[in-house]
């Protein structure tokens, strides 16, 4: 009964996804319409253009990589009923710490990368373990406190770039033969582009948030402190302590997509005005992959696509890439109001059919 | 010690110029979240604000009229969050942060398709310059500042009266007050919590627009990307600063324009020989942590505050 209650919210949820990408794909539409331009041959360029070269798959890949690793982040925290919308913050530790791992310190190459990634995390779980304590300590609400910490990251980085990074200048040299999770049989394969083995850092955070979810301990903690924080503690549990590991596993996702980004595609830091906006990006990965591991992989591959392909279709379709925008924040509104499930519930209530208790 | 005089006149100049669009930002929060509302939006609201104020400027050649459009505008992009929140109960944080998505992708969309794939917008033909109140304007330090300023900042500092006169003293106020506080009592009594929570949002759409019109027909006189830069969120903060009411807003608003002069004059002054501007940028939202955190005075959020109205619960 319980596996059947659970496949069918799951089929719910595939299907909230669906018909939210599909209605948010019409609003993009209709706004390429109102300004003249032809949507089919925005559609056709941008998908054509992310996926059918090797070149551009693997470009797309590069482009899917942190959405991933940032899209878990969001996920994990959800699923203990966190939003964190502090990734963006913790993102840019992650690439501070590792940045400055992989400078700094002189370690032997190899090792130096793998202590580099590590440390981004790490740095990333420091990061969200500020909102977490705050929240479990004295409940004040994660979502500000997150924001705060956004901006400290960010003057943070800036600040040590500019004093001590880059000595002065807007940014810093590259890290040397960088960037080093480039590896060339990987590149070659997909046409010499940009792919790197931070793919694979994802997918292993995948497994992970999957493992630790659904095959521990602490996981079945996470969520039944998501469903019924009262009920958890009832039962024993110390919500306090689910709470500040939620935020920390969390942020060591949002820290490792950070490291992999600096370690794996540019190489370099510079003094940012603004955010990147790829820990934003992931709330809108979690939210249409319903918050569980495959389907972050799903809906990071879609946004991947729509973000590269994006940039592609204003070249040759000559549409400005901001309708891509559009599209995800209508993705995002539509999913966040459960849109399929409200018209879906109220055709079942015209039918009679009665809701599952 | 005319050039200290000089010093301080210039660094409150900056902070009331800082300080204006925070105050309209966040007192547009005040109704939103007052009723009950998340609004992570604003930062959306703002940016199509300043996006509407400065076609509407170029369009019509008049910046009031800008200025009105850019209300429009405001209150137009503040519905679908009204909708989502309020009709179909979505998670208002969610509907915020896509509600920020929506308004960068619509005005940077728009600015391209207008402008011929320019990333900026023209210079407008107009901005709402300095209007100086005659003899206030000559006193010494402050006069300046708070009597030869943009009238923008008029009307956020008369925005923070009339609003703490509204909340506080009108039917109206009361009501929006009892649907963020106990919304189930407030419909007992007759009020319609759909319809209040809806006008709430929709005033805190037309304001926070107010806000980032500011930034691209008064303080500055184009719209690009960069124009709202995060001028939302540290409004966000003054409102949680602020403790969620009008006046203690319009203290924290200025506070944080303090901040951001001294982060911009401390080269000028030698400030930041000894404080780097990067701490300063921080001080805001140290400071609201740790007011958050109860360390410095105790944020009262309203009671209701992110939860959607269900009738016939409790």
């Amino acid at each position: 009964m319980q596996s059947l209650l659970a496949r069918l919210n799951k089929y719910s949820g595939a299907t909230t996804a669906i018909i939210s990408i599909l209605l948010g794909m019409v609003v993009g539409a209709i706004m390429m319409l109102a300004a003249g331009y032809n949507p089919v041959a925005a559609y056709n360029a941008l998908f054509v253009s992310a996926l059918f070269q090797p070149y551009d798959l693997g470009e797309t890949i590069r482009t899917i990589t942190p959405l991933i690793l940032t899209g878990l982040a969001v996920a994990i925290a959800f699923r203990t009923g966190l939003f964190n919308i502090g990734v963006e913050g913790q993102f840019i530790v992650g690439q501070l710490v590792a940045f400055i791992v992989a400078t700094q310190l002189g370690l032997p190459p190899v090792i130096q990368v793998i202590v580099a990634v590590i440390m981004g995390g790490l740095a990333g779980a420091l990061w969200g373990l500020v909102p977490g304590f705050l929240k479990a300590s004295r409940g004040v609400h994660e979502v500000i406190v997150s924001i705060m910490m956004n901006f400290i990251a960010l003057y943070l980085s800036n600040y040590l770039i500019r004093t001590w990074l880059a000595k002065g200048a807007d940014s810093t040299p590259k890290i040397a033969d960088s960037p080093p999770l480039k590896v060339d049989v990987l590149s070659q394969i997909f046409g010499g582009s940009r792919i790197h083995l931070g793919i694979f850092i994802a997918l292993l955070g995948v497994f992970v948030m999957y493992y630790l979810l659904y095959r521990t301990k602490l996981g079945y903690e996470l969520r039944a402190v998501g469903y019924n924080p009262r009920a958890s503690e009832y039962a024993g549990m110390s919500v306090k302590r689910n709470i500040i590991l939620s935020m920390m596993i969390s942020g060591s996702f949002a820290g490792l997509a950070g490291a992999s980004e600096v370690l794996g595609t540019s190489g370099y830091l510079s003094i940012e005005a603004a955010f990147t906006g790829i820990g934003f990006d992931g709330i809108a990965v979690a939210l249409l992959g319903g918050n569980t591991p495959l389907g972050v992989i799903f809906a990071a591959s879609l946004f991947g696509v729509l973000n590269y392909g994006g940039g592609n279709m204003q070249f040759e379709a000559d549409v400005p890439f901001e309708v891509i925008r559009v599209v995800v924040a209508a993705i995002i509104l539509f999913v966040a109001a459960n849109i399929s499930t409200k018209i879906v519930g109220r055709f079942r209530k015209q039918k009679g059919v009665k809701k599952h208790g | 010690m005319g050039d200290y005089m000089q010093v301080v006149t210039n660094i409150l100049m900056t902070t009331v110029i800082y300080a204006t669009p925070l105050v309209l930002a966040a007192l547009g929060g005040l109704f939103s979240e007052r009723s009950g509302v998340v609004n992570i939006g604003l930062e959306g609201l703002m940016i199509i604000g300043a996006f509407m104020g400065a076609v509407g400027t170029i369009a019509t050649g008049s910046a009031w009229m800008g200025l009105i459009l850019s209300i429009i505008a405001g209150i137009i992009l503040a519905l679908p969050h009204a909708v989502a929140t309020i009709t179909f109960k979505a998670d208002q944080v969610v509907s915020g942060v896509a509600i920020n998505f929506l308004a960068l992708g619509i005005s940077m969309y728009l600015v391209k398709y207008l402008y011929n794939g320019a990333g900026q917008t023209p210079v407008v033909p107009e901005t709402l310059d300095r209007v100086a109140i005659p003899f206030l304007s000559e006193i010494p330090v402050i006069g300046p500042s708070l009597f030869q300023a943009l009238p923008f900042t008029y009307i956020a500092i008369i925005a923070a009266f009339i609003t703490y006169f509204l909340l506080y003293r009108t039917a109206f106020g009361m009501r929006i007050r009892a649907v963020g506080e106990h919304p189930h009592a407030a419909e007992t009594a007759g009020v319609s919590v759909v319809g209040i929570r809806y006008l709430a949002v929709i005033i805190s759409g037309a304001l926070a627009a107010m806000g980032g019109a500011s930034l691209s027909i008064a303080i500055g006189s184009e719209f690009n990307q960069a124009t709202v830069a995060g001028q939302g969120f540290i409004a966000l903060a003054a409102l949680i600063f602020g403790k969620w009411r009008p006046l203690g807003v319009l203290g924290a608003a200025t506070f944080f324009g303090f901040a951001v002069a001294l982060a911009l004059t401390g080269q000028l002054i030698g400030l930041s020989a000894y404080v780097p501007s990067e701490i300063l940028s921080m001080l805001p939202y140290i400071l609201t942590i740790l007011a958050l955190a109860g360390f410095v005075g105790r944020a009262e959020a309203p009671n209701a505050l992110g939860k959607p109205y269900e009738k016939g619960t409790r």
